[in-house]
């Protein structure tokens, strides 16, 4: 099916406007080169386009009703959350329409004894933890944008964090999704169980960038809260002894429910932000996160320590108290922003290798680095094998950016060649889209084509995302977020 | 029946084929009556990496090869699934959707699942995931699949995520005088920090729990779980089973040994919190059944004369709000009940099987 979606807006624009007027009060439409300036760009700050208006609904009608009026119209249209994304998946798409979600954050149902969350796609990731501590459970992914990012952008997305090794990502811990399709259509994937009979569909929404139509309430899985943490941080004098503990742990038999990297550089960085008080020497720290009942953890202690000794670290230190561990967290999760100490730009890759192959895949990178003469830093998601390089440049020098982006590309190929992903969590958005048919086959990649054109075959829903279609408009700069400046969000 | 052995041979069935209803070793018999291919000409581990938590097999490998290989290297499938004695091949177990009791404590095969290579009713060969233990590339043609019972495609060849063996195991069993006090019990476990394997409930006042995890610990906390489901009563009798015993409990119930030979076995996914009304409705209804509770109460496992129609299951289904799935039995359907979100299906179906070569058409 072809769509001819600009020419019709074209001539349309005026009465689609008119139209939606009867759905919203007028402060809840945007329209002013004022009003949606913050709405032009996302995380990666790179991209830029302008929306023809923001929206700003209050509830799941008003939703419903503006996605059976942009359909009518042939309007492309996007979701938003925060606008946290990392790979340009929340850009508008030019003149289209943005449907802000923020204001549905509405918690509709908790049930601690079924253990389960009910809520609306704007609720903030932390806020959910938040809700149902009192009962002590919580709710497992936690991206370092936690307590900004919404629960809409995670399942459009399959956020991640650090704790994925164990309990998994977004999509082990929803349950189902209300879904309005990008005809208007009202879907209910899955349910509020544990176990489900068919398809997942729930599953396959999950990590679709927007593609598949809005979701208007997704259903949560909460777990018991671990009764007990032990976290330790170990010091050594090269990266790849590092790699190689943390391939020690998994044969072990451990199963720790983190297991983080930071390189020497990414550590200077994070002693630039906050005097975190690293070793002065160290090549490379590892975080490893042990969790569960007090008693099993008591007893796997001794072992990890083992472990650790074996593997050569020279310091090993672990978490005092509460307070200690969180320190160690804010150093992990604040390294990415403290790089923007070390240089004013730079790009954040996300790809994942297998486990085995981090130490040849961390020396490559570091060849690249010398070849490209540009300084890469490590921060990683180390049980996964999912890599967040920090590749750094200066955008106001001539033809830095570009190269960079040369970089980062020859370190996206690096991670398809030794058998693993262009990204581990933050989405393929605009940003690697060029790189998605080198990961899969150009079948199977016009196979994806169909599935969303299946769903939505005006191609209205996040138009030109994910899939490599459309030529991504022209990078500008990278580098931090605003409220990653402010202190508010790490990346992870 | 056919049974191909490379997926080329495959492409060739299913394109001169007019309906195509695959099937693994038949362990689920309501849902591979119709069968006209089977994938156990398919198999064989192709990639195990111990190191990386993952292996990749042909879809017609019997679980139990896998298991054997997994437990060499002091690994298991997290999802606990169930037939392995049977049978079961990992494609039919990936296709029907099915986990054991082990699931509580990680998640269902849904969530271990990492990649696919399938043939769709065209005869398309389709690859989604990755082979790593994280992706967020493409859509989760994995996760989608798990479950279709057939109708997305065959099944090829699969991805999984593995987890290490615990050290030890304990079984733990407590007796409460009914099922108000037994479900509730359950609840309060479940709500727990004591990181239960399993979590079953056998009416009307049988609980079971396994502990996994290091020896060190395991007698402190079979102590805790006691004093938990004992709750300030100690007239409820717990008692504890370990190494053989242990095992022997757990493979009684994932094996479905306590279903006779004149019932047929249902699937029913529901809320913990419905248990005791799903016995009360039960108890109204004019059929026998034996029932275990699985999963902390997510799933009921439904064991019914054979001579149950599927009418009296869809009142069941109703009452209760939730579908349900027949794996044994002859059933015109084995899915009954109502299907969400089939809207959606329905539009991924036109591009996995556009001339519905998958449908089989229903039997009486
Ligand atoms: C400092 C920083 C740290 C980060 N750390 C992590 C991390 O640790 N792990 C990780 O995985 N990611 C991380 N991210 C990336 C980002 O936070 C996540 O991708 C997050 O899920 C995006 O949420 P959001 O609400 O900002 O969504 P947005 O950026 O607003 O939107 C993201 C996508 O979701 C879609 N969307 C939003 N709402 C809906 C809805 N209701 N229905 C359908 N689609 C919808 C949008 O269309 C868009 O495609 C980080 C980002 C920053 C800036």
């Amino acid at each position: 099916m072809s769509a001819k979606p600009e020419s019709a807006v074209a001539r349309n624009v005026a009465a689609f406007f008119t139209e939606l007027r009867r759905i919203y009060s007028a402060d809840q439409i945007l329209t002013n080169n004022a009003q949606l300036a913050p709405y032009e760009s996302d995380g990666l700050t790179s991209f830029r386009a302008r929306p023809c208006g923001v929206v700003l609904p209050e509830t799941q009608q008003e939703v419903i009703d503006t996605v059976k009026l942009c359909h009518r119209f042939e309007m492309p249209f996007i979701a938003r959350g925060s606008g946290t994304s990392l790979s340009g998946g929340s850009v508008p798409i030019e003149d289209g329409l943005v449907i802000a979600m923020n204001r549905l954050n509405r918690i509709l149902r908790y049930d601690a004894q079924q253990r389960v969350a009910v809520v609306e796609p704007g609720v903030i990731n932390l806020k959910v933890s938040q809700h149902v501590a009192a009962d002590s459970l919580y709710y497992a992914p936690d991206p370092s944008s936690g307590p900004v990012c919404t629960i809409g952008g995670n399942v459009a997305f399959n956020s991640g964090g650090a704790h994925c090794l164990k309990y998994g990502m977004t999509s082990n811990h929803v349950l189902g999704i209300k879904v309005v399709l990008p005809d208007g259509e009202i879907v209910e994937l899955g349910g509020d169980s544990l176990e489900s009979v068919g398809p997942d569909l729930t599953g396959m929404f999950i990590g679709s960038e927007g593609l598949f139509g809005v979701a208007l309430e997704v259903t949560l899985r909460l777990l018991p809260k671990p009764e007990k943490y032990y976290t330790l941080q170990a010091a050594y004098d090269s990266l790849e002894k590092a790699g190689n503990a943390v391939a020690m742990v998994i044969a072990s038999r451990l199963l720790p429910g983190a297991m983080e990297i930071m390189d020497r550089l990414s550590m200077d960085a994070a002693e630039a932000a906050s005097a975190a008080g690293y070793p002065k020497d160290a090549k490379a720290i590892l975080i490893v996160e042990l969790e569960g009942t007090t008693d099993e953890v008591e007893a796997e202690k001794p072992l990890l320590h083992r472990v650790i000794e074996e593997s050569g670290a020279y310091i090993v230190e672990a978490a005092r108290d509460e307070e200690h561990r969180l320190k160690i967290w804010k150093g992990r999760k604040s390294a990415f922003s403290a790089v923007g100490r070390l240089s004013p730009d730079f790009i954040v890759q996300d790809g994942v290798v297998p486990r085995t192959k981090l130490a040849e895949a961390l020396a490559e990178i570091d060849r690249l680095s010398e070849k490209y003469k540009i300084r890469v830093a490590n921060v990683f998601h180390a049980g996964d094998g999912n890599l967040h390089p920090l590749v750094m440049f200066d955008g106001r020098e001539e033809g830095a950016l570009h190269k960079a982006e040369e970089l980062s590309g020859e370190i996206i190929r690096l991670c398809i060649r030794l058998g693993g992903s262009i990204t581990g969590e933050h989405g393929v958005g605009l940003e690697k889209k060029m790189y998605l048919g080198e990961m899969y086959g150009e079948d199977d990649i016009e196979f994806m084509h169909q599935l969303a054109r299946s769903i939505d075959p005006l191609e209205l829903s996040n138009r030109g995302k994910k899939l490599p279609s459309a030529v991504p408009p022209a990078l500008l700069t990278r580098g931090a977020h605003p409220l990653e400046t402010a202190g508010v969000i790490f990346r992870d | 029946m056919h049974k191909p052995v490379s997926i080329d041979e495959l492409q060739d069935i299913i394109r001169s084929a007019e309906k195509v209803r695959a099937c693994g070793a038949g362990t689920k018999p309501a849902l591979s009556r119709d069968a006209t291919l089977t994938t156990t000409g398919l198999t064989g581990i192709l990639e195990y990496e111990p190191s990386e938590y993952t292996f990749t097999a042909l879809a017609g490998t019997p679980l139990s090869e896998i298991r054997d290989a997994l437990a060499k290297n002091g690994q298991l499938f997290p999802f606990d699934p169930p037939f392995v004695e049977a049978g079961a091949t990992i494609g039919g177990t990936t296709a029907s959707g099915l986990s054991g009791p082990g699931r509580f404590r990680y998640g269902g095969i849904r969530d271990f699942i990492l990649g696919v290579k399938m043939v769709t009713g065209e005869g398309r060969v389709v690859f989604g995931g990755g082979k790593v233990v994280k992706n967020a590339a493409g859509f989760d043609i994995p996760k989608l699949v798990t479950g279709s019972l057939g109708r997305m495609g065959v099944l090829v060849e699969l991805t999984f995520k593995v987890f290490p063996i615990p050290e030890t195991w304990t079984t733990i069993r407590a007796d409460f005088s009914d099922i108000g006090q037994a479900s509730a019990a359950m609840i309060r476990l479940a709500m727990s920090q004591q990181e239960l394997q399993c979590l079953d409930l056998e009416p009307p006042g049988r609980v079971w729990l396994r502990i996994g995890g290091l020896s060190g610990a395991v007698a402190v906390r079979t102590e805790r779980v006691r004093t938990l489901l004992q709750n300030g009563d100690s007239s409820v009798n717990v008692e504890t089973f370990s190494d053989e015993d242990d095992v022997k409990l757990w493979s009684y119930a994932r094996e479905f040994r306590w279903v006779s030979d004149n019932q047929s076995l249902m699937k029913m996914p529901i809320s913990p919190t419905q248990v005791t009304l799903v016995e009360k409705l039960i108890g109204q209804s004019d059929f026998e059944s034996t029932r275990r509770y699985s999963v902390g109460g997510n799933v009921l496992w439904l064991a019914v004369p054979r001579t149950v129609t599927g009418e009296a299951i869809d009142q069941l289904c109703q009452q209760l709000g939730r579908p349900a799935l027949a794996l044994t039995g002859s059933w015109s359907d084995p899915q009954r009940g109502a299907r969400h979100g089939h809207v959606f299906a329905g539009r991924l179906l036109s591009v996995f099987d556009p001339g519905s070569r998958f449908l089989m058409s229903p039997t009486a």
